[in-house]
């Protein structure tokens, strides 16, 4: 059994970086129509350099994700906190309708809002792609952060309180810091949903606003060159890394309990 | 040093009433044990002490403070938890420290006081640990060094042992009482181990159904029982019904039983509880109380021998006796019991 295990996971990992790596290489070989044999180059990257309208989609992309980062993140935390510790009438029809969202087709959401959009005057553009991606984002971050509640008990809140901290005090010193690592890995999922974002992001984006999905999905409809390859590259290298540095100190699916 | 009272207080949840008009005094320095079955109350009330419920109704005063409308954060009470509550990401020392921070003790004047306290819990150089590495007994006694190193008014202790296991549990109540001692501290204890409520406190309140049924010393609650679900809770007791009938009690089957204890007047229905050990198993006759039954079971228990016995009216009863000669009577045998009337109690339902 153990080296069919083996053999099964080495498959699932050739076929999950394959196309990736081979992406990747595309991206210094010398071709513009992806011929070989390779010839290693680093002309599309300073192609690159110089494309203003894939760069400043690349820039949008990261701007609208570390705010919709920082603003799913709080919003959720917030609602998460009220829905784990708080008992207020309505909370478990709230905490069930936040799960839907997750399982509408993007392309039905996105349509949904670009009609609500257009007809309450919010329009599409920046201020659109953010409200479209903050809202997209919480149920996620709420069940990231609800599950990490989930593992601290509420008397560590009351042994603060018996020893003199306000409710307030208490939430900050004990449970704020043991919600950390869940608070921090429901930031990089709200990232990685805004950053990943195709479907809303084309419904909303302007011809003078667009994120980096959009402008490849537009670039390859005229015929594309390895420049896509190149900032696909550093998109990838970019997210990964902040993946593996959170993966190596927040320690997801760490099973100490938190008593 | 304070006394806690507790005036008229109840509390209702929805419908269900889980304490019902509560009065009672907890004297300064005293261990109270608050003894009853899941859902008497015995938790509300002390959540209400410490502040965590409102009650409905009611006074609660610390000291000679009226705290009703204080928050359990102004109350300066010392709290432990069943499941200990240390918090998981700071140090033992941090953990100790996090009151006295709250009350502006910072420094050396707060490590010293820490050092104290895990000196006294007997856990000195434990402060540069973390809670995982401590084991439960251990995580236990930083609990109690975090909630006494305030000096609280009052220690509220919510099941605090009940998670460790038999021995470790006999070695803390040692050394709860021994700090209880040397603190002086006024503490109220829940628990539904009665072994541990009467081997622990200087009184034992009872609860049932959110009222309390019987307060006092743990000798006198468990020899003079005042209903019949405190002799059945505190212990075991065996129950006889009969009319009083003369100053004595007739039973069923005629037999006449004696008290030493005053009985209501000639004709009324009166039920009579006798703790198992209080009887014994005798070859002739005598002048005390007895009954013949026939014996159903006899568990083997070591240093004791309980004896399932059963009347000819079917009457179920339970002896308990030192196990001098090992177990020479068998399941089928008939015997003799006889008990003394000081040690037949007439008890309310």
């Amino acid at each position: 059994m153990k080296p069919l295990g083996r053999i099964y996971l080495v498959a699932i990992l050739i076929f999950l970086y394959t196309p990736i790596l081979v992406m990747m290489a595309m991206g210094f070989n010398a071709s513009p129509l992806y011929e070989l044999p390779f010839s290693f180059s680093l002309q599309w990257y300073e192609a690159l350099w110089s494309n203003t309208v894939l760069l400043t989609a690349g820039l949008n992309s990261i701007v609208i994700a570390a705010i919709t980062a920082v603003l799913a993140t709080a919003l959720g935390t917030m609602a998460s906190v009220a829905l784990s510790r708080r008992t207020f009438r309505g909370r478990s029809f709230l905490q069930l309708m936040l799960l839907p969202p997750i399982a509408i087709p993007w392309l039905i959401t996105g349509t949904a809002m670009l009609i609500f959009f257009y007809w309450s005057g919010i329009g599409r553009g920046m201020h659109a792609l953010l409200i479209g991606h903050v809202a997209l984002a919480i149920p996620y971050v709420v069940l990231v952060v609800g599950t990490g509640f989930r593992t601290i008990r509420a008397d560590l809140e009351e042994a603060a309180m018996s020893l003199g901290s306000t409710p307030v005090h208490a939430f900050f010193s004990v449970t704020l810091p043991l919600l950390y690592p869940s608070i921090l890995g429901a930031a990089l999922f709200a990232f990685a949903v805004s950053l990943d974002q195709f479907v809303i992001s084309y419904f909303l984006a302007t011809p003078g606003y667009t994120t980096l999905p959009v402008q490849i999905y537009s670039s390859i409809r005229k015929g594309f060159t390895p420049e896509i390859n190149a900032i696909s590259t550093v998109l990838l290298l970019g997210s990964m890394t902040v993946i593996l540095i959170f993966a190596r100190f927040a320690k997801p699916g760490d099973t100490r309990d938190k008593r | 040093m304070t006394n806690v009272k507790v005036h008229s207080v109840a509390k209702t949840y929805g419908t269900t009433p889980v304490l019902s008009d509560i009065t009672t005094e907890f004297p300064e320095g005293s261990f109270t044990s608050l003894l009853g079955p899941s859902g008497s109350g015995k938790t509300t009330l002390l959540r209400i002490i410490a502040g965590f419920i409102k009650p409905d109704q009611g006074v609660v005063t610390i000291g000679n403070n009226d705290v009703t409308d204080i928050p359990v954060w102004g109350r300066n009470i010392g709290m432990m938890f069943q499941s200990y509550a240390l918090f998981p990401h700071m140090t033992i020392a941090q953990n100790v420290a996090f009151g006295l921070e709250r009350r502006g003790i910072k420094g050396a004047a707060a490590r010293k006081e820490v050092d104290r306290a895990l000196e006294m819990v007997r856990l000195p150089g434990f402060g540069s640990r973390t809670p995982k590495q401590l084991s439960g007994g251990q995580q236990q006694r930083v609990a109690l060094a975090r909630a006494i190193v305030i000096k609280p008014s009052v220690l509220l202790l919510d099941e605090p042992l009940s998670a460790l296991d038999r021995r470790l549990r006999q070695e803390m109540q040692v050394e709860l009482l021994r700090i209880q001692r040397e603190s002086g501290l006024t503490t109220i204890f829940v628990t539904h181990d009665q072994e541990e409520a009467l081997t622990l406190s200087d009184k034992v309140a009872i609860l049932d159904k959110g009222r309390i049924v019987q307060i006092g010393e743990p000798e006198d609650v468990y020899e003079r029982p005042l209903t019949r679900f405190a002799a059945e809770f505190l212990g075991d007791s065996n129950f006889l019904t009969g009319t009083v009938d003369n100053g004595a009690v007739r039973l069923a089957d005629g037999t006449v039983v004696r008290t030493t204890s005053t009985l209501p007047t000639s004709g009324s229905k009166v039920t009579l509880a006798v703790r198992p050990e209080k009887m014994s198993i005798v070859s002739g006759p005598t002048d005390d109380n007895s009954l013949t039954a026939r014996i159903t079971t006899v568990i083997y228990a070591g240093p004791v021998l309980s004896y399932m016995l059963e009347t000819a009216d079917g009457l179920p009863l339970k002896l308990f006796a030192q196990n001098r000669d090992g177990k020479v009577l068998s399941d089928g045998d008939t015997i003799t019991l006889s008990w003394a009337p000081e040690h037949t109690v007439p008890v309310g339902d």
